[in-house]
C-alpha cells in the first residue's frame, strides 16, 4: 500500500503549536548588538550631508557606519542583463533614489537605543526630481542615473510581423495595469550574525535560499564559502521576495566580521513594506486578433516593467512572462516586447509567479474582452482555442516547449463544479431583474512554468545504525511541509515509518549544496533529488545484503512492509535497515548512504482553469467573492493536504491583487501603503472557502510525474476574479475596470459607461 | 517598575520599563518567544494572547496594564500531558499552518471565539478573525480548523 497521493498531516505542526517555531528573532545570543538603519525619507536626492555625530555620541551606541566606512562593492547586475551603470549599493551614496533606501547603519546595545540613535543621525538633502510614473521615466525626461543616459535597463523584441493583425476579422486592444503589490510574508527580513571561535562567519537568516545567501556574504565579504556557515531557523513565510540577497543582509555580516559581537537585525513591518522588494508592477498593451467565429490568430503584448530605483529580479520578470506570452492557447502567430524601467520606488522582485501572472493576467483579460467583442460566451472562446492533449510537447510561437497538458478537461471540470449554465441563467435573470446586486462569472484558463531556471538539486539520504534514516535536501522549505513530503517519498523507496525519518534543510554546513525554494520547484526537481538518493540507498543496501547472505544480488528483495531485506523464497531470514547500516560501516567504515547532485531535466508546464463568482453592487461599486473554484493539474499529487493548502494560499493571494491590494506612490515618491493599517492586506472576512479539485496528468520529465503547485493559484486566480467583476458589470456598457477593483473604481467606470454605452464596444480593425 | 503576572500558570515579576509592551516583556523577559510581532500597526494580530482568557493583541498593551492578569501564550496551551488540545489538534489535522508565524495568534484568537460562541458559523468564525492576518493558508484550513474544533472546546477546559 503506497503512501503516495496520502492526506498525511504534517509532521512539522506539533512544535509551532505547542510553542511557536523558532524565527531567527527568537534566537537567544548572548551579548548581541542591535543594528538598524538610517532610511531616506526622500524619493530622489542629492545627500549633500550625513552627520552622525550625534548619535555616535549616544551612550550605548556602538558604531554608527555610512556607505564609505564599509567599502563594499555594490550589489550586481541581474544575470548580467541589466544596465551596469544602475547597480545598488550598500548604503546609499551621494543621491537616494527611493523612500526606504538604506543610508546609515547603527549598531547600538539594544533595539531602544538603536531606535533613539536614528533620530539623531541628521540628513541634509537636496530634492532632484522624482520620476515615479513608468511612463514618464520610459521618456528618459529625468534620468535616475545621470551616467547611465537612459532610465531603461533591459529590453526584450520578440518579433516584429508588420502583418501581424492583417489577417484578422477582429482585432481588439486593451491596456491593462496589473498593479505593484507587497508579497507581505508575516515574518519580515531578520538576519542575526558572529563570528565562531574558530573564525567563521555564522549567519542566519530568515531566506528561502541559504547557500545563495552564504555564496552571497562570501563574496562581498572577501570570505572563503566555507568561512561562511549560513542556517535558517523556521521563515515565517518568502513568496519570492526572500529568494535574494539584500544589501542589509550583507551589512549585517560586515558588522558580526568588523564587530567581533554577535548582530542582529528584525525589520519592522514598515520597514518591510519600503525594503522588501515589491512585486509585478507591469503596464500591458495587448492585441489579440481572430475571427467572428472565435478563432484567435494573432497575439501581441508589450510590456513596460517598472524595477524601482535598482534594477532586481523584478527588472527581468518580463523574461518569464514572454514565456508564457500566448499562455494555452493555440495562436498561430504571438509576439511579446519589453521595456524595464527605474523610477524612483521600492526595488521590484519576485512575488508569487514572477512574470507568469502578468502573462496569464493579459492574456485572460484580453480573451473576456474578445469574446463580448463577438458576442462569445467565454468558457466557448476558450474551449476553442485550447491546445488539444493529443498536440504535446507542444511549441508556442515565443519557443516554449510545454510537456504534457489536458487542458479542456480542466475546462470542463471547472465548468460543472461551478455549475456554469446554471450560473449564466441565473445572471440573467438578475440582469432583467434590474436588481442592484448584481452577478459576475469569471474564467481563467493558465499555463504556467515550473522549475523554470537551470538549476538542479541536491539530495541525500543516509542510514544510521539505528535504522534511523537522515535525509539531507538543498531546498528549504518555509511552510511548504518538505519535512513531511520528502519523508513519504523516502518512506515509500525503502519501507520505513516517516516516524524514522529526520528530513535536515537549511544548514549549508550540513547540506552542502542547495538552490532553495522559489519558482514552485521543490518537488520537482528537490523531491525527486531525495527520492533518487533514497532508490540508490536501497541499491546499496542490496549489495550489502547480498554479501551477508552470500546470494545472488539479483535475488535480494526489499520487503517494504517491514523494511527489511531477503533472499527471494526465504522471508523469514532478514536483515534490518539498521543491520546492513552497521554492515557498511564494519565493511569500509563508511555509513550507508547516497548523495544525488539532480540535474534539472528542464521546466513544467502545471496548469488549470479557475472560475470566481461575484456579486457586484452597482450602487456602491462593491465587489463581494462569493465562490472560488479552482481546478489545478500539477502532474502527480504526492500529499493533496499539502497541494491544496498551496493553492488555497495562491487563490488568496491572486484574489487580493484583483480586489484590493496595491501599493500606492504620491506623485512626489512618498508611499501611501507603508504599514499594514494602510495596505489592503486581504482579511478571512473578506475571502470565501475555496472549491478545489485537482486533475492529474503526470508529467514525462521526472520521475515523481510531479509539476509544481506553489504558484498556480496565484497565477489562476487574478484574472478569474478580475474578469467576474468586468462581467457583473457588463451589460451596462463597462469594457474593463482596472484592477484592484475598489468600490470608488467600480462605481466610477459604471459611471463613466453610461452615458455613451454604446460607443465603447466597436470593432477596430488594423495592423500592429 | 516591578510587574508580576501570571504567565501559562506561573506566577512572573520583573522590573521593567514602563513603556515596555507586553509582547515584548514576554518574550524578552520571560523568555517565551512562541508569540510573534508582525506589525507596528496592531493590524495583524500574529501577538495575540489570552488576557484573563480574552483574546488580546500584546502589542497594544503595556506590561504595567496587565499586571495581576493572567496570561495564556500558546506555550500554555497544550493537554498536561502534552498532548495537543483540540484548537492544536484541529489545526494539525486540517493544515491551518503553513509556515506557522500567524499560527500562535490564529490559535489564541479561534480559543478565545470558541470559548465566546462554542458552535459558531463559517461567517462568525471569518468576521471573528479579522483581525488575524496569514499570508500562507488563504485562511481556507485555518477556519476549518476552527470549525473541526467547535463544540470540543468547552468540554476540555
Ligand atoms: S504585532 Fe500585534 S497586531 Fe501586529
Ligand atoms: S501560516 Fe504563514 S502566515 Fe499564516
Amino acid at each position: 500500500m503506497s503512501i503516495l497521493g496520502n492526506r498525511v498531516v504534517r509532521r512539522e505542526d506539533p512544535k509551532f503549536l505547542t510553542v511557536g517555531g523558532t524565527y531567527v528573532a527568537d534566537l537567544d545570543l548572548p551579548g548581541s548588538v542591535y543594528l538598524t538603519f538610517v532610511r531616506s525619507s526622500m524619493a530622489h536626492a542629492k545627500l549633500l550631508s550625513v552627520d552622525t555625530s550625534g548619535a555616535k555620541a549616544m551612550p550605548g551606541v556602538v558604531a554608527v557606519y555610512t556607505n564609505d566606512d564599509l567599502g563594499i562593492a555594490r550589489m550586481p547586475t541581474i544575470m548580467g542583463m541589466t544596465n551596469e551603470a544602475m547597480t545598488q549599493p550598500m548604503l546609499a551614496s551621494g543621491t537616494v533614489r527611493y523612500v526606504g533606501e538604506p543610508i546609515v547603519a547603527i549598531v547600538a546595545e539594544s533595539r531602544e537605543i538603536a531606535a533613539d540613535a536614528l533620530e539623531a543621525v541628521v540628513v541634509e538633502y537636496e530634492p532632484l526630481t522624482v520620476v515615479i510614473d513608468p511612463a514618464e521615466a520610459r521618456k528618459d525626461n529625468d534620468l535616475l542615473f545621470p551616467d547611465a543616459g537612459t532610465n531603461t535597463t533591459f529590453t526584450l523584441d520578440f518579433g516584429g510581423d508588420e502583418a501581424l493583425f492583417d489577417d484578422c476579422e477582429v482585432v481588439v486592444e486593451l491596456t491593462l495595469i496589473n498593479q505593484r503589490v507587497a508579497p507581505c510574508p508575516m515574518e519580515g527580513r531578520s538576519a542575526a550574525a558572529h563570528m565562531t571561535k574558530d573564525g567563521r562567519l555564522e549567519f542566519n537568516s530568515a531566506t528561502q535560499a541559504p547557500h545563495g545567501v552564504r555564496d552571497g556574504l562570501a563574496g562581498f565579504l572577501g570570505l572563503e564559502p566555507d568561512k561562511v556557515h549560513v542556517v535558517t531557523p523556521d521563515v515565517g513565510g518568502g513568496f519570492g521576495a526572500k529568494a535574494s540577497v539584500y544589501p542589509e543582509d550583507i551589512v549585517v555580516g560586515w558588522c558580526a566580521v568588523h564587530l567581533g559581537r554577535p548582530v542582529r537585525w528584525t525589520e519592522t513591518r514598515s520597514e518591510s513594506m519600503l525594503g522588501l522588494g515589491h512585486g509585478r508592477a507591469q503596464l500591458q498593451h495587448v492585441r489579440m486578433g481572430g475571427t467572428r467565429g472565435g478563432v484567435i490568430s494573432a497575439y501581441r503584448i508589450d510590456v513596460l516593467q517598472d524595477c524601482g530605483a535598482y534594477p532586481a529580479f523584478g527588472a527581468v520578470l518580463p523574461f518569464m512572462t514572454r514565456v508564457m506570452t500566448s499562455g494555452p492557447y493555440k495562436i498561430p502567430k504571438a509576439e511579446f516586447g519589453s521595456v524595464s524601467v527605474v523610477t524612483n520606488s521600492t526595488p521590484t522582485t519576485a512575488y508569487r509567479g514572477a512574470g507568469r501572472p502578468e502573462a496569464t493576467a493579459a492574456i485572460e483579460r484580453t480573451m473576456d474582452v474578445f469574446a463580448r467583442e463577438i458576442e462569445m460566451d467565454p468558457a466557448e472562446l476558450r474551449r476553442r482555442n485550447l491546445i488539444g492533449k493529443d498536440e504535446f510537447p507542444y511549441t508556442t510561437p515565443t519557443e516554449t516547449v510545454y510537456d504534457v497538458g489536458d487542458y479542456h478537461q480542466a475546462l470542463e471540470l471547472a465548468l460543472e463544479v461551478a455549475g456554469y449554465d446554471e450560473l449564466r441563467a441565473k445572471q440573467a435573470r438578475r440582469r432583467a431583474s434590474g436588481d442592484p446586486i448584481q452577478i459576475g462569472i469569471g474564467l481563467s484558463c493558465y499555463v504556467e512554468i515550473t522549475n523554470g531556471l537551470p538549476d538542479g538539486e541536491f539530495g541525500a539520504v543516509e542510514v544510521r545504525p539505528d535504522g534511523k534514516i537522515i535525509v539531507r535536501t538543498g531546498t528549504s522549505p518555509h511552510g511548504q511541509g518538505h519535512v513531511t513530503a520528502w519523508s513519504m517519498l523516502v518512506a515509500e523507496q525503502m519501507g520505513v515509518p516517516i516516524e524514522d525519518i529526520e528530513v535536515i534543510y537549511g544548514d549549508t554546513d550540513v547540506v552542502p549544496r542547495g538552490a532553495g525554494t522559489m519558482g514552485s520547484r521543490s518537488l520537482q526537481i528537490g523531491g525527486a533529488a531525495v527520492n533518487q538518493a533514497a532508490v540508490d540507498v536501497v541499491e546499496k543496501a542490496k549489495d550489502l545484503a547480498a554479501d551477508l547472505f552470500e546470494a545472488d544480488r539479483e535475488d535480494i528483495v526489499l520487503d517494504k512492509s517491514n523494511a527489511s531485506f531477503h533472499v527471494i523464497g526465504t522471508p523469514a531470514v532478514s536483515k534490518s535497515w539498521g543491520e546492513l547500516a552497521k554492515a557498511a560501516v564494519a565493511k569500509d567504515g563508511n555509513p550507508l548512504f547516497a548523495e544525488v547532485d539532480l540535474a534539472s531535466p528542464g521546466p513544467t508546464f502545471p496548469f488549470g482553469t479557475h472560475i470566481s463568482v461575484v456579486e457586484v453592487d452597482v450602487e456602491t461599486g462593491k465587489v463581494t467573492l462569493l465562490r472560488h473554484i479552482a481546478v489545478d493539474d500539477a502532474g502527480r499529487i504526492l500529499n493533496p493536504l499539502l497541494a491544496e493548502g498551496q493553492v488555497h494560499g495562491g487563490i488568496a493571494q491572486g484574489v487580493a491583487q484583483a480586489l484590493l491590494e496595491e501599493v500606492v506612490y504620491d506623485p512626489d515618491g512618498n508611499p501611501l501603503t507603508s504599514t499594514f493599517a494602510d495596505y489592503s492586506f486581504i482579511s478571512a472576512a473578506e475571502l470565501p472557502s475555496f472549491e478545489t479539485r485537482f486533475t492529474e496528468t503526470p508529467t514525462p520529465i521526472n520521475a515523481l510525474g510531479a509539476k509544481g503547485i506553489g504558484e498556480s493559484g496565484t497565477i489562476g486566480s487574478t484574472p478569474a476574479l478580475h474578469n467576474a467583476v468586468c462581467d457583473a458589470v457588463a451589460h451596462l456598457g463597462v469594457r474593463h475596470v482596472d484592477m484592484p477593483t475598489t468600490p470608488i473604481r467600480v462605481w466610477n467606470a459604471i459611471n463613466d459607461a453610461a452615458p455613451h454605452h454604446d460607443a465603447k464596444n466597436t470593432t477596430k480593425k488594423g495592423g500592429r | 517598575m516591578k510587574v508580576a503576572m501570571t504567565v501559562n500558570g506561573t506566577l512572573e515579576s520583573h522590573d521593567v520599563e514602563a513603556r515596555t509592551l507586553l509582547v515584548d516583556y514576554l518574550r524578552n523577559v520571560v523568555g517565551l518567544t512562541g508569540t510573534n510581532i508582525g506589525c507596528d500597526t496592531t493590524s495583524c494580530g500574529a501577538c495575540t494572547v489570552l488576557l484573563n482568557g480574552q483574546s488580546v493583541k500584546s502589542c497594544t498593551v503595556l506590561a504595567a496594564q496587565a499586571a495581576g492578569d493572567d496570561i495564556t501564550t500558546i506555550e500554555g496551551l497544550a493537554l498536561e500531558d502534552g498532548r495537543l488540545n483540540p484548537v492544536q489538534q484541529a489545526f494539525q489535522e486540517c493544515h491551518g499552518l503553513q509556515c506557522g508565524y500567524c499560527t500562535p495568534g490564529m490559535v489564541m484568537a479561534i480559543t478565545s471565539l470558541l470559548t465566546e460562541n462554542p458552535h459558531p458559523t463559517e461567517e462568525d468564525v471569518r468576521v471573528g478573525l479579522e483581525g488575524n492576518l496569514c499570508r500562507c493558508t488563504g485562511y481556507h484550513n485555518i477556519v476549518a480548523s476552527a470549525l473541526a474544533a467547535s463544540g470540543v472546546v468547552e468540554m476540555h477546559q
